[in-house]
Protein backbone atom coordinates (compact mmCIF):
# COMPACT_ATOMS: atom_id res chain seq x y z
CA UNK A 1 0.00 0.00 0.00
CA UNK A 2 3.06 2.68 1.34
CA UNK A 3 4.96 1.24 -1.66
CA UNK A 4 2.15 1.83 -4.40
CA UNK A 5 1.71 5.66 -2.77
CA UNK A 6 5.06 6.46 -2.65
CA UNK A 7 5.74 5.49 -6.43
CA UNK A 8 3.10 7.13 -6.89
CA UNK A 9 4.65 10.33 -5.36
CA UNK A 10 7.52 9.71 -7.19
CA UNK A 11 5.93 9.94 -10.48
CA UNK A 12 3.53 12.81 -9.61
CA UNK A 13 6.63 14.64 -7.82
CA UNK A 14 9.13 13.91 -11.03
CA UNK A 15 6.08 14.81 -13.66
CA UNK A 16 6.25 18.12 -11.72
CA UNK A 17 9.79 18.90 -11.78
CA UNK A 18 10.21 17.77 -14.89
CA UNK A 19 7.69 19.70 -16.73
CA UNK A 20 8.78 22.85 -14.97
CA UNK A 21 12.25 22.91 -15.44
CA UNK A 22 11.28 22.02 -19.37
CA UNK A 23 9.41 25.01 -19.42
CA UNK A 24 11.80 27.67 -17.65
CA UNK A 25 14.96 26.46 -20.15
CA UNK A 26 12.87 26.68 -23.15
CA UNK A 27 11.55 30.66 -21.57
CA UNK A 28 15.34 31.32 -20.77
CA UNK A 29 15.94 30.45 -24.69
CA UNK A 30 13.82 32.78 -25.89
CA UNK A 31 14.06 35.52 -23.61
CA UNK A 32 18.65 34.54 -24.26
CA UNK A 33 17.50 35.36 -27.96
CA UNK A 34 15.47 38.02 -27.89
CA UNK A 35 17.50 40.26 -25.93
CA UNK A 36 21.13 39.26 -26.86
CA UNK A 37 21.17 42.01 -29.29
CA UNK A 38 20.75 44.61 -26.71
CA UNK A 39 22.37 43.02 -24.18
CA UNK A 40 25.95 42.46 -25.29
CA UNK A 41 27.00 46.42 -26.06
CA UNK A 42 26.55 48.06 -22.60
CA UNK A 43 28.96 45.24 -20.96
CA UNK A 44 32.03 44.94 -22.69
CA UNK A 45 33.94 45.41 -19.86
CA UNK A 46 32.51 42.55 -17.59
CA UNK A 47 33.38 40.16 -20.90
CA UNK A 48 36.96 41.86 -20.67
CA UNK A 49 37.08 41.28 -16.73
CA UNK A 50 35.61 37.52 -17.11
CA UNK A 51 37.42 36.66 -20.31
CA UNK A 52 40.59 36.79 -18.43
CA UNK A 53 39.96 34.60 -15.83
CA UNK A 54 37.54 31.95 -17.52
CA UNK A 55 37.14 30.35 -20.27
CA UNK A 56 35.67 32.22 -23.24
CA UNK A 57 32.22 29.96 -23.54
CA UNK A 58 30.94 31.09 -20.05
CA UNK A 59 31.43 34.35 -19.62
CA UNK A 60 29.11 35.19 -22.53
CA UNK A 61 26.18 33.44 -20.31
CA UNK A 62 27.52 35.35 -17.46
CA UNK A 63 26.75 39.00 -18.65
CA UNK A 64 23.58 37.68 -18.83
CA UNK A 65 22.65 36.42 -15.87
CA UNK A 66 23.32 39.73 -14.03
CA UNK A 67 20.42 41.32 -15.97
CA UNK A 68 17.87 38.60 -16.81
CA UNK A 69 16.01 36.48 -14.45
CA UNK A 70 16.67 33.52 -16.07
CA UNK A 71 14.35 31.06 -13.94
CA UNK A 72 16.68 27.43 -14.71
CA UNK A 73 19.71 29.24 -13.15
CA UNK A 74 18.51 30.87 -10.24
CA UNK A 75 16.52 27.18 -9.11
CA UNK A 76 19.19 25.49 -9.90
CA UNK A 77 21.78 27.86 -7.97
CA UNK A 78 19.27 27.28 -5.12
CA UNK A 79 18.89 23.78 -5.02
CA UNK A 80 22.98 22.80 -5.43
CA UNK A 81 25.32 22.74 -2.67
CA UNK A 82 27.42 26.28 -1.81
CA UNK A 83 30.62 27.60 0.13
CA UNK A 84 28.54 29.64 1.53
CA UNK A 85 24.49 30.42 3.03
CA UNK A 86 23.03 33.03 0.72
CA UNK A 87 20.67 34.64 2.42
CA UNK A 88 19.15 37.22 0.47
CA UNK A 89 20.54 40.10 -1.99
CA UNK A 90 24.32 39.83 -1.38
CA UNK A 91 24.33 38.71 2.66
CA UNK A 92 26.33 35.07 2.83
CA UNK A 93 26.55 33.43 5.61
CA UNK A 94 30.53 32.60 4.87
CA UNK A 95 31.37 28.94 5.81
CA UNK A 96 35.01 27.40 6.02
CA UNK A 97 37.05 26.35 3.03
CA UNK A 98 38.99 23.80 3.70
CA UNK A 99 41.68 22.61 0.22
CA UNK A 100 44.20 19.51 -0.13
CA UNK A 101 46.27 20.28 -2.55
CA UNK A 102 48.84 17.38 -2.80
CA UNK A 103 52.35 18.92 -2.15
CA UNK A 104 51.56 22.26 -1.00
CA UNK A 105 49.23 20.44 1.96
CA UNK A 106 45.65 21.69 3.29
CA UNK A 107 44.60 25.36 2.78
CA UNK A 108 42.15 26.45 5.24
CA UNK A 109 40.46 29.84 4.84
CA UNK A 110 37.32 31.77 4.91
CA UNK A 111 34.78 31.56 1.81
CA UNK A 112 34.36 35.26 2.30
CA UNK A 113 38.31 35.50 1.59
CA UNK A 114 36.90 35.11 -2.32
CA UNK A 115 36.60 38.35 -3.99
CA UNK A 116 34.09 39.09 -6.78
CA UNK A 117 30.00 39.92 -6.59
CA UNK A 118 26.99 38.93 -7.95
CA UNK A 119 27.17 35.03 -10.47
CA UNK A 120 30.40 35.63 -11.65
CA UNK A 121 33.48 33.38 -11.06
CA UNK A 122 34.77 34.19 -7.64
CA UNK A 123 38.80 34.55 -6.71
CA UNK A 124 41.44 34.59 -3.73
CA UNK A 125 45.11 34.86 -4.37
CA UNK A 126 46.66 33.30 -0.88
CA UNK A 127 50.15 34.53 0.64
CA UNK A 128 52.10 31.29 -0.88
CA UNK A 129 50.76 32.47 -4.13
CA UNK A 130 48.18 29.81 -5.07
CA UNK A 131 45.27 31.32 -7.06
CA UNK A 132 41.75 30.10 -6.32
CA UNK A 133 38.74 30.60 -8.94
CA UNK A 134 35.25 29.25 -7.19
CA UNK A 135 33.77 28.95 -10.46
CA UNK A 136 29.90 30.13 -11.18
CA UNK A 137 29.22 27.84 -14.19
CA UNK A 138 29.42 24.33 -15.82
CA UNK A 139 32.68 25.35 -18.26
CA UNK A 140 36.33 23.77 -18.51
CA UNK A 141 39.70 25.07 -17.33
CA UNK A 142 41.93 26.55 -20.06
CA UNK A 143 43.67 22.73 -19.75
CA UNK A 144 40.16 21.66 -21.24
CA UNK A 145 39.21 19.29 -17.60
CA UNK A 146 35.51 20.37 -17.31
CA UNK A 147 34.44 21.48 -14.09
CA UNK A 148 31.06 22.05 -12.51
CA UNK A 149 29.82 25.54 -11.04
CA UNK A 150 30.42 25.00 -7.22
CA UNK A 151 33.64 24.20 -7.69
CA UNK A 152 37.22 25.23 -6.36
CA UNK A 153 40.33 24.92 -9.14
CA UNK A 154 43.88 26.66 -7.98
CA UNK A 155 46.44 27.60 -9.86
CA UNK A 156 50.01 28.61 -8.77
CA UNK A 157 52.63 30.09 -10.98
CA UNK A 158 50.51 29.24 -14.11
CA UNK A 159 49.66 25.54 -13.49
CA UNK A 160 46.51 23.51 -12.52
CA UNK A 161 47.49 22.45 -9.03
CA UNK A 162 45.60 19.22 -7.60
CA UNK A 163 43.01 19.89 -5.39
CA UNK A 164 40.76 17.56 -2.90
CA UNK A 165 37.92 20.02 -1.55
CA UNK A 166 37.21 19.27 1.95
CA UNK A 167 35.38 22.26 2.78
CA UNK A 168 32.18 22.65 5.10
CA UNK A 169 29.52 23.23 2.55
CA UNK A 170 26.37 25.00 2.53
CA UNK A 171 25.00 21.37 3.05
CA UNK A 172 27.66 19.55 5.12
CA UNK A 173 27.02 22.42 7.39
CA UNK A 174 23.53 21.60 7.64
CA UNK A 175 24.10 18.00 7.78
CA UNK A 176 26.50 19.40 11.07
CA UNK A 177 23.47 21.14 12.28
CA UNK A 178 21.26 18.25 12.20
CA UNK A 179 23.78 15.35 13.50
CA UNK A 180 24.45 17.60 16.30
CA UNK A 181 20.74 18.52 16.97
CA UNK A 182 20.25 14.58 16.80
CA UNK A 183 22.65 13.70 19.10
CA UNK A 184 21.39 16.10 21.74
CA UNK A 185 18.03 15.32 21.17
CA UNK A 186 18.31 11.45 21.44
CA UNK A 187 20.74 11.67 24.31
CA UNK A 188 18.32 13.61 26.41
CA UNK A 189 15.23 11.09 25.38
CA UNK A 190 17.45 8.09 26.83
CA UNK A 191 18.38 9.89 29.61
CA UNK A 192 14.69 10.44 30.69
CA UNK A 193 13.77 6.97 30.09
CA UNK A 194 16.36 6.38 32.52
CA UNK A 195 15.13 8.27 34.65
CA UNK A 196 11.69 7.58 34.95
CA UNK A 197 11.38 3.90 33.73
CA UNK A 198 8.55 2.31 33.52
CA UNK A 199 6.61 5.35 33.19
CA UNK A 200 4.83 6.99 30.96
CA UNK A 201 7.29 9.33 28.34
CA UNK A 202 6.88 13.12 28.62
CA UNK A 203 8.10 15.72 26.72
CA UNK A 204 10.52 15.03 23.90
CA UNK A 205 10.39 11.71 24.78
CA UNK A 206 6.63 12.03 23.79
CA UNK A 207 6.92 13.20 20.94
CA UNK A 208 9.96 10.92 19.78
CA UNK A 209 8.51 7.59 21.18
CA UNK A 210 5.99 7.09 18.10
CA UNK A 211 8.35 7.34 15.72
CA UNK A 212 10.58 5.00 17.11
CA UNK A 213 8.09 2.60 17.84
CA UNK A 214 6.87 2.83 14.19
CA UNK A 215 10.39 2.20 13.17
CA UNK A 216 10.59 -0.83 15.30
CA UNK A 217 7.21 -2.64 14.86
CA UNK A 218 6.14 -1.09 11.49
CA UNK A 219 9.22 -1.24 9.30
CA UNK A 220 12.00 -3.47 11.02
CA UNK A 221 10.38 -6.06 12.65
CA UNK A 222 7.97 -7.27 9.90
CA UNK A 223 10.65 -6.68 7.13
CA UNK A 224 13.74 -8.62 8.87
CA UNK A 225 12.10 -10.63 11.73
CA UNK A 226 13.74 -11.99 14.66
CA UNK A 227 17.43 -10.25 13.52
CA UNK A 228 15.69 -6.40 13.69
CA UNK A 229 17.49 -5.36 16.73
CA UNK A 230 20.91 -6.02 14.86
CA UNK A 231 19.74 -3.28 12.55
CA UNK A 232 17.48 -0.58 14.44
CA UNK A 233 20.44 2.10 15.16
CA UNK A 234 21.35 2.22 11.44
CA UNK A 235 17.48 2.50 10.88
CA UNK A 236 16.27 4.79 13.86
CA UNK A 237 19.41 6.91 12.56
CA UNK A 238 18.60 7.25 9.34
CA UNK A 239 14.98 7.98 8.96
CA UNK A 240 15.76 11.04 11.91
CA UNK A 241 18.65 12.09 9.91
CA UNK A 242 16.76 12.20 6.37
CA UNK A 243 13.46 13.47 8.05
CA UNK A 244 15.15 16.19 9.85
CA UNK A 245 16.80 17.23 6.75
CA UNK A 246 13.75 16.98 4.58
CA UNK A 247 12.20 19.17 7.79
CA UNK A 248 15.52 21.86 7.51
CA UNK A 249 15.08 22.49 3.52
CA UNK A 250 11.58 23.91 4.14
CA UNK A 251 12.81 26.16 6.60
CA UNK A 252 12.72 29.01 4.87
CA UNK A 253 14.87 32.78 5.04
CA UNK A 254 18.45 30.54 6.71
CA UNK A 255 19.72 30.09 2.83
CA UNK A 256 17.43 27.30 1.60
CA UNK A 257 19.21 23.93 2.64
CA UNK A 258 18.63 21.03 0.57
CA UNK A 259 20.77 18.37 2.36
CA UNK A 260 19.35 15.05 1.18
CA UNK A 261 19.21 16.76 -2.11
CA UNK A 262 22.97 16.62 -2.27
CA UNK A 263 24.42 13.41 -3.85
CA UNK A 264 27.43 13.49 -1.76
CA UNK A 265 25.24 13.20 1.36
CA UNK A 266 22.61 11.03 -0.01
CA UNK A 267 25.15 8.65 -1.85
CA UNK A 268 26.68 7.62 1.73
CA UNK A 269 23.72 6.82 3.20
CA UNK A 270 23.25 4.57 0.09
CA UNK A 271 26.64 2.98 -0.04
CA UNK A 272 25.99 2.06 3.74
CA UNK A 273 22.94 0.20 2.85
CA UNK A 274 24.48 -1.73 0.64
CA UNK A 275 27.20 -2.42 3.32
CA UNK A 276 25.09 -3.66 5.89
CA UNK A 277 23.46 -5.54 3.48
CA UNK A 278 25.90 -7.52 1.67
CA UNK A 279 28.45 -7.65 4.86
CA UNK A 280 25.16 -9.28 6.51
CA UNK A 281 24.12 -11.85 3.73
CA UNK A 282 23.59 -15.51 4.54
CA UNK A 283 24.35 -18.01 2.62
CA UNK A 284 20.49 -18.40 1.42
CA UNK A 285 21.02 -14.64 0.22
CA UNK A 286 24.46 -15.74 -1.61
CA UNK A 287 23.13 -18.94 -2.74
CA UNK A 288 20.05 -17.27 -4.12
CA UNK A 289 22.14 -14.37 -5.91
CA UNK A 290 24.54 -16.52 -7.73
CA UNK A 291 22.97 -19.96 -8.19
CA UNK A 292 19.17 -19.11 -7.98
CA UNK A 293 17.13 -22.11 -7.27
CA UNK A 294 14.65 -24.12 -9.45
CA UNK A 295 15.82 -22.34 -12.94
CA UNK A 296 16.92 -24.33 -16.02
CA UNK A 297 20.63 -23.68 -16.06
CA UNK A 298 20.85 -21.37 -19.31
CA UNK A 299 18.55 -18.74 -17.35
CA UNK A 300 20.64 -18.91 -14.47
CA UNK A 301 23.58 -16.97 -16.87
CA UNK A 302 20.96 -14.78 -17.92
CA UNK A 303 19.69 -14.31 -14.46
CA UNK A 304 22.97 -14.20 -11.86
CA UNK A 305 24.17 -10.78 -13.53
CA UNK A 306 20.75 -9.00 -13.47
CA UNK A 307 20.69 -10.24 -9.83
CA UNK A 308 24.76 -9.36 -9.42
CA UNK A 309 23.30 -5.69 -10.73
CA UNK A 310 20.78 -5.53 -8.86
CA UNK A 311 22.61 -5.60 -5.67
CA UNK A 312 24.13 -1.78 -6.35
CA UNK A 313 20.74 -1.19 -8.13
CA UNK A 314 18.78 -1.21 -4.99
CA UNK A 315 21.05 1.51 -3.17
CA UNK A 316 21.67 3.36 -5.93
CA UNK A 317 18.16 3.47 -6.46
CA UNK A 318 17.63 4.48 -2.59
CA UNK A 319 19.66 7.35 -3.32
CA UNK A 320 18.40 8.65 -6.60
CA UNK A 321 14.81 8.47 -5.23
CA UNK A 322 15.65 10.10 -1.73
CA UNK A 323 17.94 13.33 -3.99
CA UNK A 324 15.41 13.89 -7.03
CA UNK A 325 12.20 13.87 -4.73
CA UNK A 326 13.67 16.56 -2.24
CA UNK A 327 15.15 18.64 -5.08
CA UNK A 328 12.09 18.28 -6.81
CA UNK A 329 10.46 19.85 -4.52
CA UNK A 330 12.64 22.35 -3.96
CA UNK A 331 12.00 23.01 -7.82
CA UNK A 332 8.73 23.21 -7.81
CA UNK A 333 8.45 26.24 -4.70
CA UNK A 334 11.25 28.03 -6.40
CA UNK A 335 9.34 27.89 -9.96
CA UNK A 336 6.63 29.35 -8.21
CA UNK A 337 8.83 31.98 -6.98
CA UNK A 338 10.41 32.31 -10.51
CA UNK A 339 6.95 32.87 -11.87
CA UNK A 340 6.36 36.09 -10.40
CA UNK A 341 9.41 37.74 -11.57
CA UNK A 342 9.37 36.12 -15.27
CA UNK A 343 5.58 37.73 -15.75
CA UNK A 344 6.67 40.76 -13.60
CA UNK A 345 9.27 41.40 -15.96
CA UNK A 346 11.79 43.08 -13.68
CA UNK A 347 9.35 45.20 -12.31
CA UNK A 348 7.83 46.65 -15.89
CA UNK A 349 4.55 44.25 -15.36
CA UNK A 350 3.45 44.81 -11.42
CA UNK A 351 0.02 44.06 -12.26
CA UNK A 352 0.96 40.86 -13.83
CA UNK A 353 4.18 39.95 -11.72
CA UNK A 354 1.06 40.67 -8.48
CA UNK A 355 -1.63 38.63 -10.07
CA UNK A 356 0.47 35.88 -10.58
CA UNK A 357 2.15 35.65 -6.99
CA UNK A 358 -0.95 36.11 -5.63
CA UNK A 359 -1.73 32.10 -7.53
CA UNK A 360 2.07 31.19 -7.21
CA UNK A 361 2.21 31.97 -3.07
CA UNK A 362 -1.01 30.06 -3.02
CA UNK A 363 0.14 27.00 -4.93
CA UNK A 364 3.27 27.31 -2.78
CA UNK A 365 1.83 26.81 0.05
CA UNK A 366 0.10 23.66 -1.14
CA UNK A 367 3.27 23.03 -2.16
CA UNK A 368 4.69 23.89 1.47
CA UNK A 369 2.18 20.98 2.88
CA UNK A 370 3.22 18.33 0.14
CA UNK A 371 6.49 18.62 0.64
CA UNK A 372 5.84 18.37 4.52
CA UNK A 373 4.76 15.14 3.54
CA UNK A 374 7.22 14.12 1.19
CA UNK A 375 9.51 15.06 4.18
CA UNK A 376 8.55 12.12 5.61
CA UNK A 377 7.31 9.93 3.25
CA UNK A 378 10.82 9.79 1.67
CA UNK A 379 12.40 9.43 5.26
CA UNK A 380 9.82 6.68 5.46
CA UNK A 381 10.70 4.75 2.01
CA UNK A 382 14.25 4.78 2.50
CA UNK A 383 13.99 3.31 5.80
CA UNK A 384 11.63 0.54 4.96
CA UNK A 385 13.65 -0.43 1.74
CA UNK A 386 16.64 -0.37 3.62
CA UNK A 387 15.11 -2.93 6.55
CA UNK A 388 13.66 -5.06 3.46
CA UNK A 389 17.27 -5.40 1.57
CA UNK A 390 18.61 -6.35 5.23
CA UNK A 391 15.56 -8.62 5.88
CA UNK A 392 16.17 -10.26 2.38
CA UNK A 393 20.02 -10.76 3.34
CA UNK A 394 19.45 -12.00 7.07
CA UNK A 395 16.37 -14.14 6.38
CA UNK A 396 16.88 -17.77 7.44
CA UNK A 397 15.03 -20.08 4.42
CA UNK A 398 11.82 -21.38 5.19
CA UNK A 399 11.75 -23.86 2.74
CA UNK A 400 13.98 -25.34 -0.13
CA UNK B 1 23.58 20.82 -13.39
CA UNK B 2 26.92 19.22 -13.15
CA UNK B 3 27.38 20.26 -9.60
CA UNK B 4 23.73 18.14 -8.56
CA UNK B 5 24.67 15.21 -10.27
CA UNK B 6 28.08 14.62 -9.06
CA UNK B 7 28.62 13.64 -5.48
CA UNK B 8 31.47 16.24 -4.41
CA UNK B 9 34.36 14.42 -2.63
CA UNK B 10 34.81 16.07 0.50
CA UNK B 11 31.51 16.06 0.80
CA UNK B 12 31.33 12.08 0.65
CA UNK B 13 33.84 12.27 3.34
CA UNK B 14 32.40 14.48 5.74
CA UNK B 15 28.83 12.71 5.69
CA UNK B 16 30.65 9.25 6.28
CA UNK B 17 32.75 10.44 9.26
CA UNK B 18 29.75 12.59 10.64
CA UNK B 19 27.09 10.02 10.12
CA UNK B 20 28.55 7.12 11.35
CA UNK B 21 30.16 8.90 14.12
CA UNK B 22 26.57 10.11 15.16
CA UNK B 23 25.52 6.35 14.19
CA UNK B 24 27.94 4.62 16.60
CA UNK B 25 27.14 8.00 19.50
CA UNK B 26 23.31 7.33 19.42
CA UNK B 27 23.14 3.33 19.82
CA UNK B 28 25.70 3.78 22.61
CA UNK B 29 23.79 6.32 24.54
CA UNK B 30 20.72 6.98 23.12
CA UNK B 31 19.14 3.99 20.60
CA UNK B 32 20.40 1.46 23.35
CA UNK B 33 19.05 3.05 26.28
CA UNK B 34 15.43 3.97 24.75
CA UNK B 35 14.95 0.69 22.81
CA UNK B 36 15.60 -1.25 26.23
CA UNK B 37 13.97 1.45 28.60
CA UNK B 38 10.47 0.70 26.04
CA UNK B 39 10.81 -3.06 25.65
CA UNK B 40 11.24 -3.10 29.83
CA UNK B 41 7.75 -1.06 29.75
CA UNK B 42 6.25 -3.07 27.22
CA UNK B 43 7.28 -6.14 29.55
CA UNK B 44 6.07 -4.61 32.83
CA UNK B 45 3.25 -3.52 31.30
CA UNK B 46 2.40 -7.15 29.94
CA UNK B 47 3.36 -8.63 32.91
CA UNK B 48 0.52 -6.67 34.90
CA UNK B 49 -2.06 -7.39 32.48
CA UNK B 50 -1.54 -10.80 32.56
CA UNK B 51 -1.34 -10.41 36.88
CA UNK B 52 -4.57 -8.89 36.63
CA UNK B 53 -5.77 -11.68 34.43
CA UNK B 54 -4.85 -14.27 37.10
CA UNK B 55 -6.60 -12.11 40.10
CA UNK B 56 -9.54 -12.20 38.24
CA UNK B 57 -9.11 -15.49 37.43
CA UNK B 58 -8.51 -16.04 41.42
CA UNK B 59 -11.48 -14.10 41.91
CA UNK B 60 -13.96 -15.67 40.07
CA UNK B 61 -12.76 -19.31 41.12
CA UNK B 62 -12.70 -18.00 44.86
CA UNK B 63 -16.48 -17.09 44.36
CA UNK B 64 -17.54 -20.68 42.50
CA UNK B 65 -15.64 -22.09 45.65
CA UNK B 66 -17.42 -19.98 48.38
CA UNK B 67 -20.85 -20.76 46.18
CA UNK B 68 -20.23 -24.48 46.95
CA UNK B 69 -19.25 -23.92 50.21
CA UNK B 70 -22.50 -21.98 50.79
CA UNK B 71 -23.99 -24.78 48.63
CA UNK B 72 -22.35 -27.67 51.16
CA UNK B 73 -23.19 -25.50 54.30
CA UNK B 74 -26.98 -25.63 53.53
CA UNK B 75 -26.96 -29.19 52.81
CA UNK B 76 -25.02 -29.90 56.17
CA UNK B 77 -27.64 -27.86 57.65
CA UNK B 78 -30.62 -29.42 56.46
CA UNK B 79 -28.89 -33.29 57.07
CA UNK B 80 -28.04 -32.15 60.60
CA UNK B 81 -32.15 -30.66 61.16
CA UNK B 82 -33.21 -33.62 59.62
CA UNK B 83 -31.18 -35.64 62.04
CA UNK B 84 -32.21 -33.94 64.76
CA UNK B 85 -35.67 -34.37 63.94
CA UNK B 86 -35.33 -37.92 63.48
CA UNK B 87 -33.37 -38.30 66.57
CA UNK B 88 -35.95 -36.39 68.63
CA UNK B 89 -39.13 -38.22 66.92
CA UNK B 90 -36.82 -41.76 68.28
CA UNK B 91 -36.87 -40.32 71.36
CA UNK B 92 -40.12 -39.79 71.74
CA UNK B 93 -41.21 -43.32 69.99
CA UNK B 94 -39.03 -44.54 72.79
CA UNK B 95 -40.29 -43.03 75.72
CA UNK B 96 -43.64 -44.02 75.13
CA UNK B 97 -42.46 -47.10 74.41
CA UNK B 98 -40.96 -47.24 77.71
CA UNK B 99 -43.54 -45.95 79.14
CA UNK B 100 -45.82 -48.39 77.85
CA UNK B 101 -43.37 -51.33 79.06
CA UNK B 102 -43.26 -49.62 82.75
CA UNK B 103 -47.16 -49.46 82.46
CA UNK B 104 -47.78 -52.99 81.19
CA UNK B 105 -45.35 -53.50 83.72
CA UNK B 106 -47.27 -52.00 86.90
CA UNK B 107 -50.34 -53.39 85.58
CA UNK B 108 -49.25 -56.75 85.34
CA UNK B 109 -47.33 -56.72 88.67
CA UNK B 110 -50.63 -55.12 90.13
CA UNK B 111 -52.66 -58.36 88.55
CA UNK B 112 -50.28 -60.53 90.04
CA UNK B 113 -50.91 -58.77 93.16
CA UNK B 114 -54.04 -59.04 92.74
CA UNK B 115 -54.02 -62.79 92.25
CA UNK B 116 -52.20 -63.20 94.96
CA UNK B 117 -54.30 -61.62 96.98
CA UNK B 118 -57.42 -62.97 95.91
CA UNK B 119 -55.81 -66.54 96.42
CA UNK B 120 -55.14 -65.28 100.16
CA UNK B 121 -58.09 -64.61 100.26
CA UNK B 122 -60.26 -67.32 99.14
CA UNK B 123 -58.10 -68.97 101.33
CA UNK B 124 -58.68 -67.52 104.34
CA UNK B 125 -62.30 -67.53 102.98
CA UNK B 126 -62.08 -71.32 102.54
CA UNK B 127 -60.85 -71.04 106.30
CA UNK B 128 -62.91 -68.77 107.88
CA UNK B 129 -65.98 -70.61 106.21
CA UNK B 130 -64.23 -73.84 107.65
CA UNK B 131 -64.37 -71.92 110.81
CA UNK B 132 -67.49 -70.41 111.15
CA UNK B 133 -69.19 -74.20 109.70
CA UNK B 134 -67.75 -75.25 112.77
CA UNK B 135 -68.77 -73.11 115.18
CA UNK B 136 -71.87 -72.95 113.48
CA UNK B 137 -72.10 -76.83 113.71
CA UNK B 138 -71.18 -76.52 117.59
CA UNK B 139 -74.01 -74.05 118.30
CA UNK B 140 -76.09 -76.25 116.46
CA UNK B 141 -75.29 -79.31 118.62
CA UNK B 142 -75.51 -76.55 121.64
CA UNK B 143 -79.11 -75.47 121.15
CA UNK B 144 -80.15 -79.01 121.81
CA UNK B 145 -81.44 -79.54 118.34
CA UNK B 146 -84.90 -80.41 119.41
CA UNK B 147 -87.00 -79.63 116.58
CA UNK B 148 -86.25 -79.54 112.65
CA UNK B 149 -88.26 -76.25 112.81
CA UNK B 150 -86.29 -74.60 115.51
CA UNK B 151 -82.84 -76.02 113.58
CA UNK B 152 -83.59 -74.46 110.57
CA UNK B 153 -84.49 -70.91 112.23
CA UNK B 154 -81.41 -71.48 114.00
CA UNK B 155 -78.98 -72.20 110.85
CA UNK B 156 -80.55 -69.22 109.34
CA UNK B 157 -80.34 -67.00 111.86
CA UNK B 158 -76.76 -68.29 112.28
CA UNK B 159 -76.09 -67.54 108.64
CA UNK B 160 -77.11 -64.52 108.72
CA UNK B 161 -75.12 -63.40 111.55
CA UNK B 162 -72.26 -64.87 109.49
CA UNK B 163 -70.03 -62.08 108.54
CA UNK B 164 -69.79 -63.91 104.92
CA UNK B 165 -70.96 -61.13 102.42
Amino acid sequence: MSRHLTSLGIVLMLAFAGGNVGLWAQDHDSVHEAHAGEQHDGHDHDHAAHAESDGANHADAHTHHEEEFVAGEYIIHHIADAHDIHLFGDVHIPLPVLLYLGDEGFRFFMSSSFEGHGHGDKNFEDAQGVAYTLHAADGALPNGQPVNAGVITAVKSGSQLELFDFSITKSVFGMLVILTLMVWMFISVAKQYQKNPGQAPKGMANAVEPLVLFIRDEIAKPSIGAKADRFMPFLLTVFFFIFFCNLLGLVPFIGGFNVTGTMGITIVLATLVFLLTNLNGNKHYWGHLFWPPGVPLPVKFILVPIEVFGILMKPAVLMIRLTANISAGHIIILAFTSLIFIFGEGGDALAAGSGIGVFSTLFMIFMYGLELLVAFLQAFVFTLLAAIYFGDATHEPAHH
Amino acid sequence: MGALLTPAFGTVVWASIAFLVVMFLLRRFAWGPILSALSDREQSIAGALSQAEKVRQEMADLSVSNENQMKEARAERDRMMREAREMADQMVADAKNKAKEAADKEVASAKDAIAVERKAAIAELKAEVGGLSLEIAERLLREKLESTEEQKALVNRLIDESPLN
